[in-house]
């Protein structure tokens, strides 16, 4: 729980991935075999089987993406306000007089709102856009400018704070997509395994998979899994058709969404691994929302991938909620299903059509 | 006083209109002990200092009382829904501010909590569109819906959660500055008092109910029946969206308002304080209902002459409320130099002034 509040904690809003990637290497260092940090900025950690290189038939692949949604400052007017454009999928409504923080230097800014009182009925049904939000750094337009430029990000300001600490184990925080997935990533890392395990933290998965494309195409693995933290949905509402996922009901499978049809070896091998070892687990609804397995499953000839989630409400907005109970028994299912790859058969991928 | 770290301790404290008691209320009786000579607390919990004017305690002398409300706005617990809870405004909130806010839900035990929002992902185009209503709202404390049921129940007070950021220059943000800001201002006014002579007694008055209909203000005016007023409230501050007819400078000093509402000479001599003192303020022209403590205060009893200082206030009734802590200071002073130049002769000038006529014919 430590390692995530540090990661929800750091801002890396996606192609500014930079402090999450520091503590992340900090967190993997001397507990893997090797590391490189690649082109766009992706780190890509080694174990390798028995602790030496080709030694292994396989290579397997576990992906977790290191950005979360943000805003990028377009222009900052004369009196010092910043305008802005969201950086990957955000609702421009949940914004509205949240705290953030800009740049390396977080400069503090808030989303300023006009008063109710000044409004009338028709402004209060309105949906604000982005190009009516501001940030107000309680500076004027001079000062503004030197401090805060063009094509700077801001993240959202949230701490990170548990809510429950029996029942649910619930948190709350930022950028749980996908800092939950990264720290179940570096759980995995301190495991050892019959296989070279490729642990590759991940940018830009929120402006299309793109480190995704270029992490599979470079590590080229028999398999890949993804770790994410996906919707969750399951407040109380009107017309109910699914929750997505339920919070507290296990790690979250997926079969299919938006951008990839799960390799169903993998699905089954997820499935089992949770079956044998008594963890909870859950399918994911399919057909929502996309994750790196997208850019990973179709790299080079193709690569054999699955997803696994933490399930997390609210996500996409400045403060989400996750079950640390789906988080221990996301750890614990990834390390039951990485224990039961069977020797061989993924390698043989190149035949195509198996049903093991 | 340190003005930014009293106003971050009182802000951040809990206190929604009715529920002053909660927690703010404590904390300014502690706080206004310190500065004045008696503190009560009413029967509706309105704060009341009295800081009393020089020369024998028992002597009789001419009141001034000054309001600020302590109370904010907040939520009340309508539903415990399945593991979450539905919910009604206590105050004017603008719904739309309310998605993915974090707030705190007084039940059996504080629970910190956040207002739900669905994600992108799952929402049809034709959602997007619209303001979420408030009885599509609901806060999610993380409990399972046994737990909750056990800890919350509907009537429950829920608080907005902020902790205090500095913005550039002097600006400080926080939920509740409107009207804590104004605490602030009468600690100041009290404290520098402590350094002054003045021959007035001096009623500092932190008000509550405000925010559902100037109650506080209606029972505590009546109770001291002051020769004079001045309520102490926040202003609209320049904000992008807000004309420049009804904006307030931020840091340009305390706004002295205009109108129907408050006294001429109140004004007037506020304004000529100011002007003496070399204090930045700014005037405020109210052509109606000041929508402050001062409304209710002018008619109170037979009538009492009533003044306003607005403090300048960016984005008001959010959680991002912004505050230039330079303006609270300056309406702490300009308040405190006003009252030390009040004399007897201002008393004479400013009491009803009886004129008999003689005898009806021969």
């Amino acid at each position: 729980m430590v390692l995530l509040k540090e990661l929800v904690e750091a801002d890396g809003v996606s192609g500014h991935e930079d402090a999450v990637r520091g503590l992340l290497i900090k967190a993997i260092e001397g507990r893997v075999d090797e590391y490189r940090v690649d082109a766009l900025g992706n780190l890509i950690a080694v174990k390798y089987a028995r602790g030496e290189r080709g030694r292994a038939p396989q290579k397997v692949m576990v992906a977790a993406h290191m950005d979360e949604v943000g805003l990028m400052v377009t222009r900052v007017d004369r009196d010092g306000y910043c305008h802005f454009r969201p950086v990957g999928g955000i609702d421009p409504r949940v914004i509205l007089a949240k705290a953030v923080r800009i740049g390396d230097e977080k400069v503090p800014g808030v989303i300023a709102v006009k008063p109710i009182h000044l409004m009338s009925q028709a402004d209060r049904e309105r949906v604000l856009e982005f190009d009516q939000l501001t940030i107000d750094l309680g500076l004027g337009g001079d000062e503004a400018g030197r401090k805060v430029k063009p094509g700077m990000v801001a993240a959202f300001a949230t701490d990170f704070e548990v809510l429950d600490e029996g029942g649910l184990r619930t948190v709350k925080g930022k950028a749980f997509d996908d800092r939950a997935g990264c720290a179940v990533l570096v759980e995995l890392l301190q495991g050892e395994y019959p296989f070279d395990l490729y642990g590759a933290f991940t940018v830009q998965e929120e402006v299309g998979l793109r480190g995704a494309q270029v992490a599979g195409y470079a590590v080229n693995p028999d398999v890949a899994f993804v770790l994410e933290g996906t919707v969750c949905d399951d407040s109380p509402k009107r017309k109910d058709i699914s929750p997505t996922t339920r919070l507290g009901a296990g790690p979250a499978i997926t079969v299919m969404d938006h951008s990839v049809i799960c390799d169903r070896r993998l699905v089954r091998l997820l499935v089992e691994a949770a079956e044998a070892e008594g963890i909870a687990y859950q399918f994911k609804q399919p057909g929502i929302g996309g994750t790196d397995a997208g850019a990973i499953h179709v790299q080079r000839e193709g690569i054999p991938s699955a997803v696994l989630a933490v399930p997390s409400r609210y996500i996409h907005s400045p403060v989400s909620v996750l079950s640390l109970n789906d988080f221990d028994n996301a750890v614990r299912l990834m390390r039951g299903a990485l224990a039961r790859i069977p020797e061989g058969v993924f390698s043989q991928r190149l035949q195509g059509g198996l049903e093991a | 006083m340190q003005i930014a770290e009293f106003l971050k301790k009182i802000t951040e404290a809990s206190g929604v209109s009715g529920a002053e008691s909660m927690e703010v209320a404590g904390m300014i009786r502690d706080t206004f002990a310190g500065l004045a000579d008696e503190v009560r607390i009413d029967a509706l919990h309105n704060v009341i200092a009295l800081k009393r004017g020089e020369g024998d305690p028992s002597a009789v002398r001419p009141r001034i009382m000054l309001a600020g409300h302590m109370d904010e706005i907040g939520l009340i617990v309508s539903k415990v829904d399945a593991g979450f809870l539905r919910f009604l405004t206590v105050g004017g909130f603008d719904v739309r501010t309310l998605l993915g806010q974090e707030v705190v839900v007084h039940g059996r035990r504080p629970l910190k909590g956040v207002i739900g929002c669905r994600p992108p992902h799952v929402l049809p185009a034709a959602e997007r569109n619209k303001v979420v209503p408030l009885d599509d709202l609901f806060i999610d404390v993380g409990l399972d819906a046994a737990s909750l049921a056990e800890v919350v129940e509907v009537g429950d007070l829920v608080t907005t959660r902020r902790t205090q950021i500095r913005l550039g220059g002097d600006n400080v943000v926080d939920k509740g500055l409107d009207d804590r800001a104004a605490v602030a201002a009468i600690a100041e006014c009290l404290e520098v008092l402590g350094r002054r002579r003045h021959l007035w007694d001096v009623y500092g008055v932190a008000t509550v109910q405000e925010e559902v209909g100037l109650r506080g203000a209606i029972t505590s005016a009546f109770g001291i029946a002051p020769q004079i007023a001045v309520a102490i409230d926040v202003g609209f501050g320049k904000q992008a969206g807000v004309s420049e007819d009804e904006a307030l400078e931020m840091g340009g000093g305390p706004a002295i308002a205009v109108g129907p509402n408050f006294h001429p000479k109140v004004h007037g001599r506020l304004v000529d304080t100011a002007k003496a003192m070399e204090i930045p303020y700014q005037i405020e022209a109210v052509p109606g209902a000041s929508g402050t403590d001062a409304w209710a205060i002018q008619v109170t009893q037979e009538g009492i002459p009533t003044g306003l200082l607005s403090i300048p206030l960016r984005s008001m009734h959010t959680t991002v409320e912004t505050v230039d802590v330079r303006d609270v200071e300056r309406t702490g002073r300009l308040l405190a130099e006003f009252i030390a130049g009040l004399d007897e002769a201002f008393a004479q000038e400013i009491a009803v002034q009886v004129r008999r006529l003689n005898g009806r014919g021969g």
